[in-house]
């Protein structure tokens, strides 16, 4: 089974980030980098799957040249070859160009399965798998659980709210965005960092796979929330704002 | 004529809490943007449901049924809503930010050269066009977006934004129509669903709750909140992350896939407040943050705050109830 799994790189989730000064987007020239994480539980269920059913594990990546770092990561975790999209526009582009940018890079692959992350951790849409498989034409399922063969396709686990799941079963070639947390991540190998030394990386100028069409939406700005409500808050050492805290509670909110 | 198409989400025949909340939106916007509102809801034999709606201030509730939407599909319920939108001309399709509506709005969108503005918080009107709020960076950050070209213009509403309780009345009525929709279109066979396990905890009666979040670091840490919790005589619920983990229990898990929760009083320990948890637990009467980033989205919701290591803040805390 060729399995592809598309992957982001994002900020690292303690990042204290800051509004470049246009408020078009974040000054990410200090940042650190890591995958996003939701992707990386669809990296691993992709190699659980590859596991299971033997075939190999293709990584995508759209991004600028520190992307590679993460494409690096992925590859000593156990996938088999990467495709970059070389792009500096990723981080803010709407998910349809970013879909069909991803699809025009896979048309040669003919890929069984293709695996996203729920959402990203930079931009929040939570919809470029689902727009992927709809310009790809496949069949798609999100917020997935569990995957496992059957019969001529397969039979997935989707997570639906309030606790309740479904079994769902569909065709392949198809798109799965898979639920965050339902696995352990492992961890890359000695070995495998090595090994993914040697790994092939075919990078794809964006120019060569980017879609004709205007953006349906446009990101105006970006800015700080407001706070709805007032906040007090209190600082100092723990005891001193724990007991202020106490009194708070017991005095002015009066729920103790 | 543009107008607002409000698509609903219904599950044998009882409307999703959100729903009414998107219905609210639609409202506003067409108040605001001038234009007249529709609803629709999907399914078989969905012109009860489509009848609720009846007392409500819309032009016009399409019940759009067919035994191929009978269960949920992304397949059916984007060809069956295209054909709708389209032979409608909606001007601005809004649903609830649910997660069926996760599952098909954006093929659906897509299948339409669009893009969903999804998990919409907040919105304005500038000059005649909508400028909807959504946040970035798990709610660190808002961002304010715009439709371009032509419409239908898609958005999707997040739990909360909007009251349902703030819905004018009036009267429509239910129009029935039937999508053209064959079998060999639906590529996916939904089975049925299931609960893995019964509830055994219910946190949406708890007066007092102690919640944990990823802030703990591991396991052997939540006895550390534990003893809060019991200092408080409150119940011990958590994020998701560490129900994930196996921490703590699913049943603990307070947000959008957990409970949602209104307790008196709601400290939030270690929870940075993604929006997935904001929504279950916002309308608390009183909510504490201790959070050792003061930018933490949870302090935004809060009535009060520490800033600081939970690992010293909530012993003190322990402390500071025993001498009472």
């Amino acid at each position: 089974m060729k399995i592809v799994v598309a992957i982001k790189q994002v900020p690292s989730r303690d990042s204290q980030l800051r509004i470049n000064t246009s408020a078009t987007w974040i000054e990410d020239a200090e940042l650190s980098w890591e995958i996003n994480e939701p992707d990386a539980y669809a990296l691993e269920a992709g190699l659980q799957l590859k596991e299971k059913l033997s075939g190999e594990v293709v990584v995508l990546c759209a991004g600028p040249e520190r992307a590679s770092q993460t494409i690096r990561e992925a590859l000593a975790k156990g996938a088999d070859r990467a495709i970059h999209i070389e792009t500096n526009q990723a981080a803010a582009a709407d998910p349809l160009a970013l879909a069909r940018m991803m699809s025009k890079a896979l048309e040669a692959e003919k890929p069984d399965l293709v695996l996203t992350g729920l959402q990203s951790d930079d931009l929040g849409y939570g919809q470029t798998g689902v727009v992927l498989a709809e310009v790809m034409g496949l069949p798609h399922a999100s917020i997935v659980m569990n995957v496992e063969a059957a019969g001529n396709g397969i039979k997935v686990k989707r997570e639906l709210e309030d606790g309740w799941f479904q079994h769902v079963e569909m065709p392949l070639p198809a798109l799965l965005t898979i639920q965050s947390g339902a696995t352990k991540l492992r961890y890359a190998t000695l070995m495998g960092i090595k090994k993914a030394k040697t790994k092939e990386v075919r990078r794809i100028p964006a120019a060569e796979v980017v879609a004709a069409g205007p953006s349906t939406v446009r990101l105006d700005r970006i800015y700080m929330p407001e706070k709805t409500r007032k906040s007090q808050i209190f600082d100092g050492p723990a005891k001193e704002a724990a007991a202020k805290l106490i009194d708070k509670l017991r005095f002015e909110a009066r729920v103790l | 004529m543009s107008a607002i198409l409000a698509v609903l989400e219904q599950r044998d025949g009882v409307l999703h809490r959100m729903s009414l909340e998107a219905l609210a939106a639609a409202q506003q916007f067409g108040a605001e943007l001038h234009l007249p509102v529709f609803a629709a809801v999907l399914g078989h034999g969905v012109e009860a449901v489509a009848q609720t709606l009846a007392g409500y201030d819309v032009e016009k509730i399409h019940a759009v049924d067919h035994e191929l939407l009978a269960s949920y599909t992304p397949d059916g319920y984007a060809i069956a809503l295209k054909q709708l939108i389209e032979s409608h001309r909606s001007g601005y399709v809004i649903f609830p930010h649910t997660y069926q509506v996760r599952d098909f709005a954006p093929k659906l969108a897509t299948a339409l050269g669009r893009v969903l503005i999804g998990d919409v918080v907040g919105h304005r009107v500038e000059n005649g066009a909508l400028v909807l709020v959504r946040r970035l960076f798990q709610g660190k950050i808002n961002a304010d977006m715009r439709f371009e070209g032509e419409p239908p213009y898609f958005a999707s509403i997040q739990a909360g934004a909007f009251r349902a309780d703030a819905l004018r009345s009036g009267t429509a009525k239910v129009e029935k129509t039937t999508p053209d929709l064959r079998p060999e279109q639906i590529r996916t066979k939904p089975l049925d669903l299931f609960r893995e396990s019964q509830r055994a905890v219910d946190l949406s009666t708890a007066e007092l709750i102690v919640s944990v979040g990823r802030g703990i670091k591991e396991a052997g840490n939540i006895p550390i909140v534990q003893k809060l919790a019991e200092a408080l005589g409150a119940e011990l619920a958590a994020s998701r992350p560490i129900c994930d983990n196996g921490w703590l229990p699913m049943e603990r898990q307070v947000g959008s896939s957990g409970q949602t929760v209104s307790p008196k009083l709601y400290l939030a320990v270690g929870i940075s407040g993604a929006i997935q948890h904001l929504v279950g637990m916002k309308g608390s009467k009183t909510i504490v943050a201790i959070n050792k980033d003061p930018e933490a989205p949870i302090f935004e919701v809060a009535d009060y705050g520490i800033v600081g290591d939970l690992f010293e803040v909530v012993p003190a805390l322990v402390e500071a109830l025993k001498k009472g």
